[in-house]
């Protein structure tokens, strides 16, 4: 029957010629694909210790920054956690205590920060939300871990080291 | 009908009282055409005419005289005549002068919403982005004070106050006497009690309500979480000194702050007293009416949902259940 679209290929099997037969021209073709890779350069890298390059707007974990004079800049004003879609952000406000003023930039800072990795999606809209810059998805790759009340990350882990001076 | 006046603002007609002030008459028809105010409010006389927010323009005084005012006029401080006729926001020179009063109300705001308590709800919050500039043209230093304790349940930050003279008008009228006002004059004004004394009237907190600013704050919830993170819940409960009916606004199972309940201007509809606001903070005290309606486009109702149950993504498959409840079963038993 002749098909509607007339599109269909017929393809033919010719009976095989001797070179074909044998077989070894093709296999030493496809050992020299083989071999020529063995002198180019490495595409792998390994991994835990050497790391890609990321890209400019690559997005990890996150960060909570300090200020050039190594004071936090959070100041738990809730808009992360307002524009985060997955609600993985929580905090928990405290007033700035006198004698503090080296730690903490404004009169409020945040007490408790904690970010839920499973539920974050990495959409990077609490680094746009924040008014103060203080917090940024520019860490690397959230690392993998046993038990799901590990993956919520306090401050411990957020906030930058301090600076050495 | 002598005593009812035309009145046009924006293209839309209505009769009005005779003595309404143009701001309460567009306010009668409501929408978008409503001035914003910052210092006029409703339930305390004499107020108004200090913030300049509400200015419109009048293109034609009154039938008798159709002359229009040679300057733009506050809305909430002049009343209306037979056939006047009021542009707000389709006067292209209100708009603009609006602009400008918005900046200068902010040279001296701190500008400290991150901080500030007041944020959400704030009224100039709204206004400056509705109205205002991005950027501030000013460029020397701004004023500020040190945070004034008034009594242990109100804070009073001068620095963000924009001397609207609400709080000193409701000092004035619902407590029986004021112990707090405006100290100096011009640039050096500022609120402040006599010798920082304390306010022991039972209405005091009010002063709270009617900022429409962060300057009068509550103590009690100083820090305690964002408006937008809070349910708002109306309720009341019997007072003997006030009508006890209020907003309690709650996260999780604690109510973290009680006011009284605002209209869509941000006017209370009653006082309330200090013994509702500061002392009965928990939920055995007050009869839950139910969920208090906030405006859809206000931050506080952002990630609320009015529907209580949302419709399901997915289709209940009862056969389905079925197939993975014989399977789990089968499973088990191997």
């Amino acid at each position: 029957m002749e098909s509607l679209s007339n599109r269909k290929k017929v393809l033919e099997q010719k009976p095989m010629s001797f070179m074909e037969r044998i077989y070894l021209p093709s296999i030493f073709k496809g050992l020299a694909i083989t071999f020529r890779h063995m002198f180019k350069k490495k595409e792998t890298v390994f991994y835990p210790e050497q790391t890609r390059p990321v890209s400019e707007n690559w997005r990890g974990m996150h960060s909570l920054k300090r200020d050039e004079n190594g004071k936090e800049r959070c100041t738990a004003c809730g808009l992360c956690a307002l524009a985060c879609p997955a609600e993985a952000i929580t905090m928990t406000a405290a007033e700035r205590k006198k004698g503090e003023e080296h730690l903490y930039r404004e009169e409020k800072y945040a007490a408790v920060y904690e970010v839920n990795m499973l539920r974050c999606i990495f959409c990077g809209l609490c680094e746009e939300a924040c008014p103060k810059e203080a917090i940024y998805l520019d860490g690397p790759v959230v690392t993998a871990d046993y038990l799901r009340k590990d993956f919520i990350y306090g401050k411990d882990k957020l906030v930058e080291s301090p600076f050495k001076s | 009908m002598s005593d009812k006046v035309k009145v046009t603002i924006d293209g839309i007609t209505i009769d009005v009282e005779a003595g309404t002030s143009i701001l309460n008459a567009a306010r009668q028809i409501g929408g978008d055409i409503v001035p914003p105010a910052m210092c006029y409010y409703s339930k305390l006389q004499g107020s108004g005419g200090k913030c300049r927010t509400c200015l419109v323009k009048v293109s034609k005084g009154s039938e008798k005289d159709p002359r229009p005012m040679p300057k733009l006029v506050a809305s909430c401080r002049t009343t209306v005549m037979d056939g006047m006729e009021v542009q707000n926001i389709t006067s292209p020179e209100v708009t603009e002068a609006r602009k400008g009063v918005v900046e200068i109300l902010l040279i001296n705001h701190p500008l400290d919403c991150p901080v500030c308590d007041q944020a959400g709800e704030c009224h100039l919050q709204d206004l400056s982005y509705e109205h205002g500039s991005e950027a501030t043209r000013y460029e020397f230093e701004r004023r500020t004070f040190d945070r004034i304790d008034i009594g242990d349940k109100i804070q009073l930050h001068m620095t963000r106050c924009i001397l609207c003279y609400r709080c000193v008008y409701t000092a004035d009228q619902i407590t029986e006497q004021r112990v707090h006002g405006i100290l100096g004059r011009g640039d050096a004004a500022e609120i402040s009690t006599y010798i920082e004394k304390a306010i022991d009237n039972d209405f005091s907190g009010n002063v709270i309500d009617v900022c429409p600013v962060g300057a009068l704050t509550d103590r009690t919830f100083r820090f305690k979480n964002r408006v937008w993170f809070t349910k708002p819940v109306d309720a009341h409960r019997d007072c003997p000194t006030c009508s006890g009916k209020v907003t309690l606004w709650y996260k999780g199972e604690d109510v973290i702050r009680v006011t009284a309940r605002k209209d869509e201007y941000g006017e209370v509809e009653e006082f309330i007293c200090n013994t509702c606001r500061f002392d009965t903070k928990k939920t055995s005290d007050w009869v839950i009416e139910g969920p208090r309606k906030i405006n859809p486009h206000s931050v506080i109702s952002a990630n609320h949902y009015t529907q209580l149950m949302p419709p399901s993504v997915v289709r209940k498959n009862p056969a389905l259940l079925e197939a993975n409840k014989e399977q789990f079963e089968r499973s088990t038993k191997l």
